[in-house]
């Protein structure tokens, strides 16, 4: 069959809502879209355990420390569930980790923030997941199977860990001046960089065209961040927290809020590695990788001995 | 040696009396390792009773691409199936 042939095929089965699988034909540029997405992603959920681990050792409470610490587990898993995903298009893992360590990846700008105090954690559970489960329900129907079926399992663990920010947030917000402060300092700080979570507006982001005609994307960054700031001013209300906007309001026109600008010199700025973390991030991820280069090489020596000896066994 | 570690198929029964079910892959060095990696990654929340590991390579898939004529000697043989027989309809429990 002729190329653009199979490209009319490819296109009628996503139209169809059927999914395509690893060996299908699929058109060079969405394996390399989605390539470039899922390890992405894949990074960002590997980094993204960075500034949360941050506070593992200085939890307030038991409570709080078994429950951050199963948080950043399911974010490993979920950074697992992706690389896997992304190794079915042809890509190995250990490419992947080059890419990430040498920053030739890129990963979700929200990391490079820093978590200051106990309060982040709340709001980043809160904000950050709850902008990633926002992100992540679309993709559940990501015209990619093995990318559809990882981001069921993710966003199934995900609600978890928004309730537990918010949780965190609540209990702060009912707790001394100086802890409501504390609170509110960590939303002021942690709300516009989740709002940059979804990415440019869509006049500047010219590949989300292509991407909603593959469905490998299904709603524009705009949707998302207004269903986001939708959902949010609600939350907000109930935990008596202010966002850090003053240019939020309703609109009845509309149906839904009105916001402020967002400082997109600073989105860009961060993405480029100048970030209050850029370098910290990426330094924690190499050092992760080196120091864990001999235990990698020690289990597969030893399988290796352990498979020798059982063959020669058998053969004598 | 080799530098990366060989990737796993991980197949997951979720409880008893119900078949094991592709959940994904893994890489680990040997079976035993895969076994317990996929234990973490895959059953955080009790989501199975039983797991195989199988080495990636040790798969043989069929061709998607010859997926038409492949199953074509199934597609005209409606025979096969119980509605192709024409039975009154007030026979009961057939
Ligand atoms: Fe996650
Ligand atoms: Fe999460």
């Amino acid at each position: 069959m002729k190329e653009a042939d199979l490209e009319q095929k490819f296109q009628d089965k996503i139209d169809a809502e059927i999914r395509i699988e690893p060996r299908d034909w699929m058109p060079e540029k969405y394996r390399k879209t989605l390539i470039r997405q899922i390890s992405q992603h894949a990074h960002s959920e590997i980094v993204g355990m960075l500034p949360e681990g941050n506070w593992i050792s200085r939890a307030p409470s038991l409570k709080r420390k078994v429950g951050l610490i199963a948080k950043v587990q399911d974010e490993a898993g979920h950074g697992l569930y992706l690389y896997s995903a992304a190794e079915t298009l042809g890509i190995d893992r250990d490419t992947m980790f080059q890419q990430l360590n040498s920053g030739k990846a890129k990963y979700s700008s929200i990391f490079n923030y820093p978590t200051i105090t106990w309060a982040d954690i709340g709001a980043i559970g809160w904000l950050v997941d709850g902008a990633a489960i926002m992100n992540q329900v679309p993709l559940c129907r990501c015209s990619y199977g093995p990318y559809a079926r990882a981001m069921v399992r993710v966003c199934k663990e995900e609600s978890f860990h928004q309730r537990q920010g918010f949780e965190i947030l609540m209990t702060l917000m009912n707790g001394s001046q100086e802890q409501k402060d504390m609170a509110q300092n960590a939303i002021d700080r942690w709300w516009w960089p989740s709002m940059m979570m979804f990415g440019p507006t869509d006049d500047d982001s010219p590949n989300t065209v292509q991407s909603m005609k593959w469905k490998i994307k299904r709603y524009t960054n705009d949707e998302l961040r207004q269903k986001f700031v939708d959902v949010c001013v609600d939350q907000a209300k109930v935990l008596g927290i202010t966002l850090p906007d003053p240019d939020l309001k309703w609109n009845e026109e509309r149906g839904h809020y009105d916001f402020g600008k967002i400082n997109w010199d600073e989105f860009w700025n961060v993405v480029k590695g100048n970030g209050p973390c850029n370098k910290q991030r990426l330094k924690t991820r190499n050092e992760a990788y080196d120091n864990g280069k001999w235990v990698r090489e020690a289990a597969m020596a030893y399988s290796e001995k352990r498979a020798a000896r059982k063959a020669a066994g058998k053969v004598a | 040696m080799s530098n990366t570690w060989p990737l796993w198929e991980v197949f997951i029964r979720s409880k008893q009396g119900i078949h094991h079910k592709h959940v994904g892959s893994l890489h680990a060095p040997d079976e035993e390792v895969a076994i317990e990696n996929a234990r973490d990654v895959y059953t955080r929340r009790q989501e199975g009773v039983s797991i195989w590991v199988v080495e990636s390579k040790n798969i043989t898939a069929s061709n998607p691409e010859d997926s038409d004529a492949f199953y074509e000697p199934a597609k005209d043989k409606i025979y096969r199936h119980p509605t192709f027989y024409d039975l009154p309809d007030e026979l009961k429990h057939i």
